[in-house]
């Protein structure tokens, strides 16, 4: 069973975390160990793998980029571990000019309308991304959606800068 | 998790940090990046008309072990010719650095920084 079909959904990338999170819920209660607890000893193990489960495979499908490793696994691609070096220059070149702007951020002494503006920046370009690989993982295009994976990664990476910046500064 | 000397060395004493002037003559610059880590490596190589590298910048962003790898390798590629900078492994990079097995990625963006800018000057030079 994967992990879409514990939670009762489609294969999709396209998901409603709303639902997701409902779903959740419903799993929990029903397979808390306290329900367990007068069971017998292989009842109780086996309860609480199933728990384990369910919160490694909530973990992993509401995350976007955990998400689409996972169905490019499901497909037979495995990316998820891989040290493969990115070459494409254009999309670097905006990296390296983030990173640029992200040390001009430290530097200033009221950073957080920079912080902000950068963010909604970043938002918009994660967005972007999230769509282009829905659109191929709907496609079946799993190296063209690997490697707009691969990119979502770096604005990840970034966003998580900005927000330790944020936490410094606020 | 503990880092060698030579990787703090180079972390706390970069060598060659920075850019060239891209419109000199003779740059070559390869950009990189690793998914995994988010960490992005540019390296340019100044080549002569020999086509020696008499000079080498690097500027990346990344863990210290990105950082001493990169710093390595522009000291490592001066004075040699292409032929000979491309021959340079990550093995040899992680081996004199001592990176533990999960910093290994840092010295293949290194190596693959090289072979960047090599492909670089070559599609200049068509």
């Amino acid at each position: 069973m994967n992990y879409f079909e514990l939670f009762g959904l489609p294969v999709s990338y396209d998901l409603s975390v709303g639902e997701l999170k409902d779903r959740y819920r419903d799993l929990q209660r029903a397979f808390h160990p306290d329900r367990y607890a007068a069971g017998s000893q292989s009842e109780k193990l086996l309860a609480m793998q199933k728990a384990t489960e369910i919160n490694d495979a909530f973990a992993t499908l509401k995350s976007s980029v955990e998400r689409a490793e996972y169905m490019l696994k499901l497909a037979g691609l495995d990316i998820s571990h891989e040290t493969t070096t990115l070459k494409d220059p254009a999309f670097l070149m905006q990296q390296m000019e983030y990173r640029e702007h992200l040390e001009e951020i430290q530097n200033l002494s009221d950073p957080l309308d920079e912080i902000m503006a950068f963010e909604d920046q970043l938002a918009e370009e994660h967005q972007n991304l999230v769509k282009n690989i829905s659109v191929l993982l709907a496609q079946d295009e799993h190296q063209k959606a690997a490697a707009e994976v691969r990119k979502l990664k770096f604005i990840e990476k970034l966003q998580a800068e900005l927000e330790r910046l944020e936490d410094q500064a606020s | 998790m503990a880092y060698s000397d030579k990787v703090i060395d180079h972390y706390e004493n970069p060598r060659n940090v920075g850019s060239f002037d891209k419109s000199e003559k003779g740059i070559a610059t390869g950009m990189v990046g690793a998914p995994a880590c988010g960490d992005v490596m540019k390296l340019q190589l100044k080549i002569s008309d020999a086509g020696v590298i008499e000079d080498a910048k690097f500027k990346t962003y990344g863990c210290g072990s990105a950082i001493a790898s990169s710093s390595l390798v522009t000291e490592w590629v001066k004075g040699k010719s292409l032929e000979e900078a491309s021959t340079i492994k990550n093995t040899d990079i992680a081996q004199e650095l001592a990176l533990p097995p999960v910093k290994i990625h840092c010295s293949i963006l290194a190596e693959d920084a090289i072979k960047a800018a090599i492909e670089d000057y070559k599609s200049k030079a068509e």
